[in-house]
């Protein structure tokens, strides 16, 4: 299997990232600060307002290195993609696929079920560890329940029916995750997911690295000639990357909430690194996003044997190789899509 | 008789002599991993330590980079390199040149002599292209090998050649059906520039289905 590059974050504001040969070189106030060639380098993750060279631009397609751009609270952007992969093949598939109703509420299904797995895994997982704690009993039962919705999937034909049971899952899921909280429980009390904005610590925590898994799975997307716009659980909407919404569901649970909660349980993050604006949303400071940044990548390194590859790989190419799953599905290798679960 | 646009790369020879589904793999699904390997033979290639040196001045004309094509085989390329050998019989005349000179492809090949015979059919490939190009009979050429810096002769044989007919229909056969073929694993899989896109452990696997637990996936496709 691949190798699992670096990810390089620009965090301070005013640096400008351009392109000297093969290199990246990032410079502030006209000072080199930073040199690194680029096949070095998975993606780019730019927090600067200063920007990139197209030079450099050019060179990171050409090399498929991604590079997005997101706000200093982490708001998507925009990501720059290169030539399209020229697996016209696939990407037909994909769309004729998408097309069909009884396809997509297969794959639909697929993802699903991998969402709920994973989220019973980590109640579960909870359950076990504490199960002294006050809450235990609530996040068992919530662990049952998610098993239920998992056996009625089998029996939704639907897609709009498997769109439902998601969704009663997620409640479910939330309303018992302000329980995963065992430190700092005032702080970072958690009453229900808000987005848009994030009204509370937790929910600014977990929007950020969302976003962050997203952007990594619409790179993995293109890696293997997918088209990240179109997918199966996700309806199209203009400029939304549905697939690697969808390819995200299962992945939520394992590389970004339990994230989330060491963070908070190990006291790693703080209250006071999180600002409430006037209007009620929630930011982190600098200094909190950096170690954000740093915690993800260390995750990211680690290893595991893959459930249905029986690999080895770094956990964050399990965007890449569940991408290249779904495409060897796609193209008649597999007789469905089998995702990430967490033993 | 293939047309000009029906034409498919003269290196997808070897690709499909190695194994099928990396040929369906690089010129169906466009899936090429620029890997350490391919790249260090692109750069063999422009080296300028040049193993053809040995040059007897006026009996052997070297040209590289020789556009091929042959419409009986559909296949079109590019010969690292031709050499002319000055015959009394059996060549074609060359611009500016005295007397008859016979055609003699040479294929340079980073590594070693392979187990198999992916290499060999590349060069008699390119003979056969050769052959309908001018008009004259070839009848053997060479690889050379930089790990070992060794030439070894090809002769173009009967049996090479209908070697060569056969996997250039296969090759238009699976090219016309967009079809890759199933993967199956075997020892050359270790050596596989693409294994990381071709997965080829997943024949073996138990099917998605009862991965799952139950069988939450759709049924099997067509």
């Amino acid at each position: 299997m691949r190798k699992l590059l670096n990810t390089l974050y620009v965090t301070t504001p005013h640096a400008y990232l351009s392109r000297d040969g093969e290199n990246l070189v990032a410079t502030v106030d006209d000072q080199e600060r930073f040199r690194v060639p680029i096949h070095n380098l998975e993606g780019i993750v730019c927090f600067n307002y200063a920007g990139t060279s197209p030079s450099l631009m050019s060179l990171c397609c050409e090399r498929g290195v991604s590079l997005c751009y997101l706000s200093e609270s982490g708001r998507f952007l925009a990501r720059v993609s290169g030539r399209v992969s020229g697996n016209v093949l696939l990407r037909r598939k994909q769309y004729r696929l998408a097309d069909a109703d009884a396809e997509t509420a297969g794959l639909a299904k697929a993802f699903v079920s991998g969402k709920v797995l994973n989220c019973r895994s980590v109640l579960m997982r909870f359950a076990r560890d504490h199960d002294e704690k006050e809450g235990s009993q609530e996040v068992a039962e919530a662990a049952e329940r998610l098993l239920v919705y998992f056996r009625a999937l089998d029996r939704s034909l639907s897609a709009d029916a498997i769109r439902g049971i998601e969704g009663d899952a997620a409640r479910a899921y939330y309303e018992v995750f302000r329980h995963l909280i065992t430190e700092q429980k005032e702080s970072f009390a958690f009453r229900g997911r808000s987005r848009r904005p994030p009204l509370d610590p937790m929910n600014a925590l977990l929007s950020f690295l969302y976003t962050l898994l997203m952007m990594d799975c619409a790179s993995a997307l293109e890696t293997v000639g997918l088209d990240p716009q179109v997918g199966f659980l996700h309806r199209d909407r203009p400029g939304r990357l549905s697939l690697a919404l969808d390819l995200m569901e299962e992945l939520r649970p394992y590389l970004v909430d339990r994230l989330a909660l060491t963070l908070v349980n190990n006291k790693q993050v703080s209250p006071n690194g999180f600002v409430k604006k006037e209007s009620g949303g929630v930011l982190m400071d600098a200094d909190t996003r950096k170690l954000v940044l740093t915690e993800w990548q260390k995750r990211k390194q680690e290893e595991i044997t893959h459930p249905f590859l029986e690999e080895k790989i770094s956990i964050g190419l399990i965007p890449y190789v569940q991408s290249l799953l779904l495409a060897r599905h796609l193209r008649g290798d597999l007789d469905g899509y089998p995702p990430f679960l967490v033993r | 008789m293939y047309l000009e646009e029906e034409c498919l790369p003269l290196s997808g020879i070897q690709h499909i002599a190695f194994c099928p589904r990396q040929f369906a793999l690089i010129h169906i699904e466009c899936q090429w991993l620029e890997n350490a390997l391919t790249f260090d033979g692109r750069t063999m290639h422009d080296s300028t330590d040049d193993p053809f040196s040995y040059e007897a001045r006026g009996t052997v004309l070297i040209t590289r980079a020789v556009p091929l094509v042959s419409t009986k085989l559909g296949i079109y390329g590019v010969a690292d390199v031709v050499e002319f050998r000055k015959c009394d019989f059996g060549g074609v005349s060359l611009e500016g040149r005295e007397g008859l000179w016979r055609p003699y492809p040479v294929e340079y090949k980073r590594g070693r002599p392979k187990q198999d015979d992916r290499d060999a059919v590349q060069v008699c490939a390119q003979a056969m292209c050769l052959e309908e190009m001018l008009g004259v009979r070839v009848d053997e050429g060479a690889l050379f090998y930089g790990k070992t810096r060794r030439r070894q002769v090809v002769k173009i044989g009967a049996e090479l050649r209908a070697r060569v007919e056969y996997l250039a229909g296969e090759m238009h056969r699976l090219y016309d059906g967009g079809v890759t073929p199933p993967p199956h694993k075997t020892a050359a899989c270790e050596s596989c520039s693409l294994a990381e896109v071709c997965l080829p452990g997943i024949a073996s696997r138990r099917s998605s289905k009862g991965y799952l637990g139950v069988s939450t996936l759709e049924e099997p496709r067509k």
